[in-house]
């Protein structure tokens, strides 16, 4: 597999651009391979696997064909297993977000982070939308995010000198107050109780900072900011002792992801709710050319389980390629007699 | 099947009866009931599985002491939420049976 994470300078061309990279995502690299389609994949997350990967890596799933147990991770690396020989190549840590239409009838889809595609075929498998940072629901705060509010570090330099609160209990929490400690004016560490899930050892560091004076720990939760123009001065929280008022310039909020549909409501899609309307021949969207599978999508009759997105992702892949091979012929071939689907395999 | 009632209060204040059937897990009542009215929705994006917290609720002081306690997944995955309490649990790990009839529990605040 390939990862990319910095943009191309010239637009990438492939025979379809795949929009999440869940189960779902990584069965139709398959499908489209053995068809001899090429697939990029964007992801808003930085791994592969959707839900099952971000949401429970640990848990067993019980009815995926022919594996009678199976956790969400081994299904994902299964997946990146059976897709391997097909080359996909993995755009993470970014987000699809405008899609228009070429002269030629072809599609041009750039992401948050500035990649460009050209493909003839879009193929959204988003999920329950793509994975960002969950806001916390304190009023007024959008005048203060990306100026003194953040739910992820991109530059660290922007924090050096700065008294800083770190939100969560989590590994991103911990990570960063421990990362940031040396650089910041300060750092306090705001969670709502005195246990922390991150890693145990990261959670010694903590204590050990703590007790020499280096971090201050504060438990409790945030309610509201103090600030002009979205630079913040204050944070009050609430605690078992009542408010309280922390100082500060910045704040770093961990409270996980959550998965928000975004851009894609944007495309001119026929929607229901916030699932994207097919047909179930193609699992084309109101669009041609533009495709979605998985639990992105709505027919009658619709189940949001991993099987369904397969079948769909085979489906897709029959009109993805009189799309890309307009002049080429579509055989049906059983991959265990097709001495053509398994050279395209590796296995001949 | 034994049934019985369970109260919700919605985010907007609005208190609502809905059935209660043994088995089911309160997150699943109230998902089921909520119809088209946005402030009586769950998400409830994990299906039930403790991993999402978007099913978040309130139980009433009266009824704090007559539920199981919350197992850790529970209170690790409550980290996540936000407006947390002591009163706080996921309505997904909270299974009805005849004993909670009557049930009154608060919808949390939803995220953006
Ligand atoms: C706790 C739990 C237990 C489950 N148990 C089962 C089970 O037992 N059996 C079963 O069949 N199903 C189960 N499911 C459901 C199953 O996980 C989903 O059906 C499956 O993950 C759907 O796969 P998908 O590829 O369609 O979408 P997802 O897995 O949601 O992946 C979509 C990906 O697309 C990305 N994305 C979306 N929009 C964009 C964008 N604009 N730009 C970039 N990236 C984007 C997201 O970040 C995400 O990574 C369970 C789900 C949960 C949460
Ligand atoms: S439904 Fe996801 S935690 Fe309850």
């Amino acid at each position: 597999m390939t990862l990319i994470s910095k943009p191309a300078s010239a637009p990438i061309v492939t025979d379809a651009v795949i929009v999440g990279a869940g189960p779902v995502g990584l069965f139709a690299v398959f499908e489209l391979g053995l068809l001899g389609l090429s697939a990029h994949l964007v992801d808003a997350l930085d791994k592969v696997g959707g839900q099952c990967a971000e949401l429970y890596p640990e848990k067993p799933i019980f009815d995926i064909p022919a594996w009678p147990r199976i956790t969400g991770q081994e299904l994902t690396d299964r997946l990146m297993e059976q897709a391997a020989p097909f080359n996909p190549v993995f755009h993470l840590n970014q987000q699809a977000q405008s899609l228009s239409q070429q002269p030629d009838g072809t599609w041009r889809l750039e992401t948050s982070a500035g990649t460009v595609f050209h493909t003839a075929n879009v193929v959204i498998a988003a999920g329950a939308g793509a994975f960002t940072p969950r806001r916390p629901p304190i009023p007024g705060i959008d005048a203060y995010e990306g100026k003194s509010v953040f739910y992820a570090v991109r530059d660290r330099s922007k924090f050096a000198g700065k008294n800083l609160i770190i939100a969560g209990g989590g590994d991103s929490a911990l990570d960063w107050a421990l990362a940031l400690t040396d650089d910041a004016a300060s750092v306090t560490l705001l969670h709502r109780r005195d246990d922390f899930r991150a890693a145990p050892d990261s959670v010694e560091k903590m204590r050990r900072l703590v007790a020499e004076g280096r971090m201050t720990l504060a438990i409790g939760q945030p309610s509201s900011l103090e600030g002009e123009d979205g630079h913040l001065t204050a944070l009050n929280i609430t605690t078992t002792d009542g408010p309280k008022r922390l100082p500060a310039d910045a704040l770093l909020a961990f409270y996980g992801l959550k998965p928000q549909l975004g851009p894609i409501a944007e495309w001119g899609l026929n929607l229901n709710a916030s699932t994207v309307l097919v047909d179930t021949e193609k699992f084309q969207t109101n669009v041609p050319g533009i495709f979605a599978i998985g639990d992105i999508n709505h027919y009658p009759g619709k189940l949001k389980l991993i099987l369904s997105g397969f079948h769909e992702a085979a489906l897709m892949s029959q009109e993805a390629f009189r799309r890309a091979r307009p002049a080429e012929r579509l055989v049906f071939r059983y991959t265990t007699s097709s001495s053509d689907l398994q050279q395209k395999l590796g296995v001949a | 099947m034994e049934t019985g009632k369970i109260v919700v209060t919605d985010r907007s204040g609005d208190r609502h009866e809905l059935d209660a059937v043994q088995g089911w897990r309160v997150m699943e009542l109230i998902r089921d009931q909520a119809n088209d009215n946005a402030d009586l929705k769950v998400e409830a994006l994990c299906g039930g599985a403790a991993a999402c917290a978007t099913c978040h609720i309130y139980v009433d002081d009266a009824w704090a002491d007559r539920l199981h306690p919350p197992r850790d997944e529970e209170v690790q995955m409550l980290d996540e939420a936000f407006g947390v309490t002591d009163r706080s649990r996921l309505s997904c790990q909270i299974i009805w049976s005849p004993d909670l009839d009557g049930l009154h529990v608060t919808l949390a605040p939803e995220f953006d």
